[in-house]
């Protein structure tokens, strides 16, 4: 048991950092949360400017370990976030990577990695939500294509998408999680229409999507036809695993500017307002520990993460909530200025228990799949 | 990085539990709470023989040269079966308290206004002057109040923790064990989810404490220790509620060793310093680290 990194490890840290001082002031101004052609170009330079320095395939070529410095050091260095990247650099791509074929790989991969393409995640519909495999959209068979008809809903980022990870019901007669197939649908085939949906923090994060008999090759299917649900697994414990790694390093920063913020405007001389912080600074020190222990954990393993993702994820998404709560407290009265940094975050806190799978469909499976409860009834 | 048990230290837990359920199972622990107050003074010189108290004592003086990693882990095992005695007291003085390596010396500490098992004590460490008997909560830890408040060793807040975390861990088991057998409304309760939310919550509370315990024992870093306490104490406390809760009636009786978790947990947040000294420690390091 230790928490000490390999030499080439720590090299792999030196480096990244050293090329961070110098690529990070030579980034354009962020744009604004709603400008979402802005956010795609921002985001893409600089998934292009990682590719080019060769760590453009950090989020799935590397060890877990080197993801987890990857992830560890731009945050700290307070580099952009994936942004408009996250579907296809860390879920959509991974699960390519493991379940594709070499065509696949070879076609989708590289536009990924090289800041070209940017993926939606087309799972959820109005009927099937935490039931995902209730879903609806049929996809037909005809010729060397699917046609498919339906409807998909809290689609992140669709109308800057160039490819959606599509689940779509290839066979309605099978019992519903058998007939469900993954497909690779791009974006500007005839028959999409892309409604953007406001969020309660004001913004057009998601949409909703129709689609009318939207034509998919049939060579865009990854895995066998029908055997869609065992991939969607894959593609869950790649986006529960290992996506909030980041996110962590950043709550740790927030709680100490939080407490900087406190000195500065007297709340500081709360106790009960200082114990708070403290409890929350150990709160994310033990998320980052066990970040490191799951990192671990996968490493021996090898790969593709395990249910382990689901207590993270049950524990970091409430602890982010609190995390802006306090911060609500600390600035009190302006913590109803939109202008004011925090107010946002907390605001958009409020979906971390819902998006990737609820809280309480977390607890069904850490108890189903870990402790070995029966399934209800 | 290798942030997982090595094969020594999984043998090194194989250890230790196959040696405390033969010598101190369900049987031992019904005798120790029938007998409020005796230590077994045998089983004290057993776990000396097998290196508990000596574990982190050098070679060359006699111990068995391990570090805290394995500390934490015999601490966590005894945590789990409810090992009476002062063991963390015991365990800091080896070296130190002759005797106390072998465990043929019973060693109690002074500090945060308690000490644990004064009277069966052949050395007491710290301040015990004045000290006046409890009728102790925990049937299995005889307490006395002492007006003097010591100093607290971060080592003792560690494995305090790690017993916590055994005894959090403990208690998960229980609850998922009673969850899959016990049939009500015609299935059993784990499969209602009101049941099986309260077993990944304490699941989730364990393992999150896991990481924060063993990390403190790589790093020994204060900040660390701090965090598994608190941690430690909160899966620890609220997982022997929620699995007296899992278990009903049952759970309320004097018979079901649960109690005896809870009780003791309670004991342990008081051990050495409490939460609040944790939880400010914390807050000022937020300040004292550059953002
Ligand atoms: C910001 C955001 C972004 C998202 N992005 C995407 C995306 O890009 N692509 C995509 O496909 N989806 C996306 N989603 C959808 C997300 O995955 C779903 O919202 C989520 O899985 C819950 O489904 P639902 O909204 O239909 O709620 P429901 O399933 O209707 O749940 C409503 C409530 O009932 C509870 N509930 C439901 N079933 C059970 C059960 N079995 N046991 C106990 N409680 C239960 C839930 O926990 C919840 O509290 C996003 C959601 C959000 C909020």
């Amino acid at each position: 048991m230790d928490l000490a990194y390999t030499p080439e490890e720590e090299e792999f840290r030196a480096r990244l950092r050293e090329w961070l001082r110098e690529a990070l002031p030579t980034l354009p101004p962020k744009p604004s949360p709603d400008d979402w052609p802005g956010r795609r170009a921002y985001d893409l330079g600089w998934q292009r400017m990682l590719h080019d320095a060769g760590y453009g395939d950090v989020h799935w070529g590397a060890s877990p370990t080197v993801r987890l410095i990857f992830l560890e050091e731009t945050e700290k260095a307070g580099a952009p976030y994936v942004g408009a990247g996250f579907v296809g650099l860390l879920h959509a791509g991974p699960t390519v990577a493991a379940e594709g074929t070499a065509e696949q790989r070879a076609r989708w991969l590289p536009p990924i990695l090289r800041g070209d393409e940017v993926w939606c995640q087309g799972f959820s519909e109005p009927d099937a939500g935490s039931d995902l495999a209730a879903l609806r959209t049929r996809a037909r068979r005809d010729g060397d294509d699917y046609v498919v008809t339906g409807s998909k809903i809290w689609t992140s980022h669709a109308e800057v998408a160039d490819w959606c990870e599509l689940l779509v019901r290839t066979d309605p007669e099978a019992p519903k999680h058998r007939g469900i197939s993954w497909l690779a649908m791009p974006m500007d085939a005839p028959g999409i229409t892309v409604r953007p949906l406001k969020t309660l923090a004001g913004s057009a994060e998601f949409a909703e999507m129709f689609l009318d008999e939207v034509r998919v090759p049939v060579a865009n299917r990854v895995g066998a036809e029908n055997d869609g649900w065992r991939v969607t697994m894959v593609t869950l414990s790649f986006e529960r695993g290992t996506a909030f790694v980041g996110e962590v390093v950043a709550c740790r920063r927030v709680l100490r500017e939080l407490a900087v913020e406190a000195r500065k405007n007297g709340r500081w001389d709360d106790p009960a307002l200082r114990r708070r912080l403290g409890r929350l600074n150990a709160e994310f020190r033990a998320l980052w520990r066990l970040t490191q222990w799951n990192v671990s954990e996968a490493e021996l393993t090898g790969g593709v993460p395990g249910v382990g993702g689901s207590v993270f994820k049950l524990r970091y998404s409430h602890a982010r909530q609190e995390l802006y709560d306090a911060a609500a407290d600390v600035l009190g009265p302006e913590s109803l200025d939109l202008d004011r940094p925090w107010v946002l975050d907390r605001l958009s806190s409020l979906s971390y228990t819902i998006a990737a799978g609820t809280s309480q469909i977390q607890r069904n499976i850490v108890a189903e799949r870990i402790l070995g409860l029966p399934k209800g009834r | 990085m290798r942030f997982q048990l090595t094969e020594d230290q999984l043998a090194l837990r194989a250890g230790v539990r196959e040696l405390l359920a033969r010598r101190f199972g369900p049987q031992e622990l019904r005798a120790a709470v029938d007998e409020p107050g005796r230590l077994d003074r045998a089983l004290w010189r057993e776990l000396g023989a097998a290196g508990f108290f000596a574990l982190r004592l050098p070679e060359a003086h006699g111990g068995v040269g391990l570090g805290l990693p394995e500390a934490v882990l015999a601490f966590e095992e005894a945590g789990r079966t409810l090992l009476p005695g002062p063991l963390v007291a015991t365990h800091l003085a080896a070296g130190t308290v002759p005797g106390a390596a072998t465990g043929e010396a019973v060693v109690a500490a002074a500090g945060n206004g308690l000490v644990e098992w004064l009277e069966q004590a052949d050395v007491v460490r710290g301040d015990a002057a004045g000290a006046v008997p409890l009728r102790s909560v925990d049937p299995l830890t005889p307490l006395h109040r002492v007006p003097a408040a010591g100093t607290v060793d971060p080592v003792a807040v560690l494995l305090t923790a790690a017993e916590q975390l055994g005894g959090a861990t403990r208690a998960c088991e229980l609850a998922v064990q009673h969850a899959r057998t016990r049939e009500q409304f015609g299935q059993p309760i784990g499969a209602f989810q009101a049941i099986k939310h309260l077993c990944a919550e304490m699941l989730v509370r364990t393992e999150t404490a896991r990481a924060a315990v063993y990390a403190a024992a790589v790093t020994a870093d204060p900040a660390d220790i701090h965090t598994a306490r608190l941690l430690a104490d909160e899966a620890a406390v609220r997982g022997a509620r929620d699995c007296l809760q899992v278990h009903g009636g049952m759970g309320f009786t004097w018979e079901f060793e649960l109690h005896l978790h809870l009780k003791r947990a309670w004991v342990r947040t008081h051990r050495a310093g409490d939460a609040t000294e944790s939880e400010e420690t914390l807050a000022a390091e937020l300040l004292a680290q550059p953002i």
